[in-house]
């Protein structure tokens, strides 16, 4: 209990700080952005925007600082985040077009780069010295040294070289319309199949190593012993007895990673241009769209935060040492 | 008191000086980290000496535009007139100072940040740890976007100073902890007992003792931020006018390159970010091996702990 509350209280603390440090950075930066960019949007927008943008990043000195903050938060806490000066529509709903995007992409993908890399690091430390075992982790620590943006790069020059009417960039076809239909939903995943492979083949690495580790580690243990001594068949020592064990580290590295599907994929989505909310933090910060960076900014914190917290409650749960020693 | 100060400071040099040895025999006898540092020494050499290798501009716009791979042109050109072979190798000595002068400085402020607060408890602990927290949790490459999002178009020195403000936090827990550990061992509370002063303790005592750990949190930095520069770059957020590999993949983008089939002009420059972050991973996983066999596992085991959601959040996408 004390436990939870410890992390409860270091959740707070920490959404706190995300938060201030979100309303202190524009107005620190030397020069004003802010101003260029008003400059810049002049005449292009409703005189009101520009104004809410004003009160938003404090160019409107009229106000004193401590009256900005709570103006600030009390914006955020409704849900207020302003308009977006690209997308010429409020902040929020920019963002609820784009997180599904961005949750059925990057989330799938990590369900799926968990559980092949598991599999396979179980069977990978299970015939150690095997094939597998041998050929996949150096394999797998050049693939994550590389940059994820040019797996893809790779991928759409092989696939416009040898499948040239293959999607390469969008989440759907242009004459396309949304709809549940089945054609729909097939040029739906077309068009992911390139971006996941890309995220794929750069992460599953991380899920193989950690548990090819632990399980070697966990194959050690007496009581794995004690489970061969009794004759129990391979495939249950495996799973049941050590992978059970074993999958500790990588369950709550997963818990992680699902707070991390929000910023997981910025540059894979802005390569192939896929609307998700990585394509769009990029694209207001190349416009200067402070109001919808933010609010992004803001919203990709707070997954992983309640993430961590969940992954923190989740360890707690499944592994009763965690709560005895906080 | 002369003869005690030196007394006290032979062993440290000793222990450094056998340090030293032990890794140069352990990378000879390392095929992974022999292979790393044979990388590593070539990019160094094309960072030094770029005009000897290379002897066309890289960058005036001299050339036939898109040639392919000749004689008088190894790499081709690109569609703006550019050797791509002069751009490769020269592009090293940026990406180099990048991953070298970032990855100095967040270790030296993870040591900052870990080691002072193990070693001064209480109240700086607390207060330092936490700050250490908060940026471990924060998403960095969205962070590290935000910020120069504030600085648009102002160069190496911001991006670098923002990497490592964003990228301390990993190495500064694992220093804290290792520095925690070794609060109480006994040639520490002999140092407190002769007198010493704390700066004293910290420098002579404890970092010579974490050599091993301050440089795998090195290479680790290293890797993340050749991979998180590369990835600014080639959105756009680095000076465009620059020559870097990084800067080579912004062009290659924006001159489609992708799309007309000027293949090297794409690959390249990534072939060689994969390279030179193999090549600190290859040598850092070598000295995850090295370290002494009896704390091997025990280490490996913590940083596993933490490392694939770390891997996962860190790696610039």
């Amino acid at each position: 209990m004390r436990h939870a509350l410890r992390r409860l209280g270091f959740f707070l603390v920490t959404l706190w700080g995300c938060l201030t440090l979100n309303f202190v950075l524009p107005r620190l930066m030397p020069g004003s952005p802010i101003i260029d960019m008003m400059a810049k949007y002049h005449g292009r927008v409703s005189p009101k925007a520009l104004a809410a943008i004003e009160v938003a990043f404090g160019v409107d000195t009229h106000t004193n600082l401590v009256v900005q903050y709570f103006q600030y938060l009390g914006n955020t806490f409704t849900g207020n985040f302003g308009m977006s000066l690209t997308q010429t529509e409020p902040v929020s709903q920019v963002i609820s077009g784009a997180i599904w995007w961005t949750i059925g992409l990057i989330g799938v993908t990590t369900v799926l780069g968990f559980i092949l890399g598991t599999l396979i690091g179980i069977i990978g430390a299970w015939r150690r010295g095997g094939f597998l075992d041998g050929l996949l982790p150096p394999v797998f620590v050049i693939a994550t040294s590389i940059p994820f943006f040019w797996v893809g790069m790779l991928l759409i020059l092989f696939v416009s070289r040898f499948f040239p009417t293959f999607p390469t960039s969008g989440a759907y076809s242009y004459s396309a319309t949304p709809s549940l239909s089945w054609p729909f939903i097939v040029d739906v995943l077309q068009h992911a199949l390139l971006p996941a492979l890309a995220i794929l083949v750069t992460t599953i690495g991380g899920w193989i190593l950690t548990m090819r580790n632990t399980m070697v580690t966990v194959l050690a243990e007496d009581y794995v012993r004690m489970a061969r001594a009794k004759g129990l068949p391979g495939w249950r020592i495996m799973f049941d007895y050590a992978a059970r064990n074993a999958m500790l580290p990588n369950l709550s590295g997963f818990a992680m990673s699902l707070g991390f599907v929000l910023s997981g994929a910025i540059a894979v989505e802005y390569l192939f241009s896929y609307q998700g909310v990585g394509y769009y933090l990029l694209l207001a910060v190349v416009n200067q769209d402070y109001a919808l960076m933010q609010a992004l900014f803001l919203l990709i914190t707070v997954a992983v935060l309640v993430a961590i917290l969940a992954a923190d409650i989740l360890t707690a749960i499944l592994d009763p040492r965690t709560r005895t020693a906080g | 008191m002369a003869t005690m100060q030196i007394d006290a400071m032979a062993p440290a040099a000793a222990a450094s000086e056998r340090a030293a040895g032990r890794l140069w025999r352990a990378i000879r006898s390392n095929k992974k980290a022999m292979t790393g540092a044979v990388i590593l020494l070539v990019f160094a050499i094309w960072a030094i000496f770029p005009g000897q290798i290379a002897h066309d501009n890289p960058q005036a716009f001299a050339y036939g535009r898109s040639l392919g791979p000749s004689a008088a042109h190894l790499l081709g050109t690109n569609a703006l007139g550019q050797d791509l072979f002069a751009q490769l190798i020269w592009g090293a000595r940026e990406t180099l100072t990048i991953a070298l002068v970032s990855g100095v400085l967040s270790t030296l402020l993870s040591m900052i940040m870990g080691i002072a607060a193990a070693y001064l408890g209480g109240w700086w602990d607390n207060s330092l740890n936490l700050i250490t927290d908060i940026l471990l949790v924060i998403p960095t490459f969205p962070l590290l976007i935000v910020i120069i999002a504030y600085y648009p178009h102002s160069g190496l020195i911001p991006m670098i100073a923002v990497l490592v403000i964003t990228g301390y936090s990993y190495g500064a827990r694992q220093l804290r902890a290792e520095a925690l550990s070794m609060r109480s061992r006994d040639f520490l509370e002999a140092a407190r007992v002769r007198g010493e002063r704390s700066i004293y303790i910290i420098f002579v005592e404890i970092i010579p003792s974490m050599t091993s750990l301050i440089v795998a949190v090195f290479l680790g930095t290293a890797v993340y931020n050749v991979i998180a520069a590369a990835t600014l770059q080639w959105i756009g957020f680095g000076d465009p006018n620059s020559v870097s590999w990084g800067t080579m993949l912004y062009w290659a983008q924006n001159g489609e390159a992708l799309s007309t089939g000027q293949y090297l002009w794409a690959i390249a420059p990534g072939v060689c970010i994969g390279l030179l972050g193999a090549a600190f991973a290859l040598v850092q996983y070598a000295f995850d091996e090295i370290g002494s066999p009896a704390l091997q596992r025990v280490r490996l085991s913590r940083r596993r702990y933490v490392a694939p959601w770390r891997i996962r959040a860190e790696r610039a996408r």
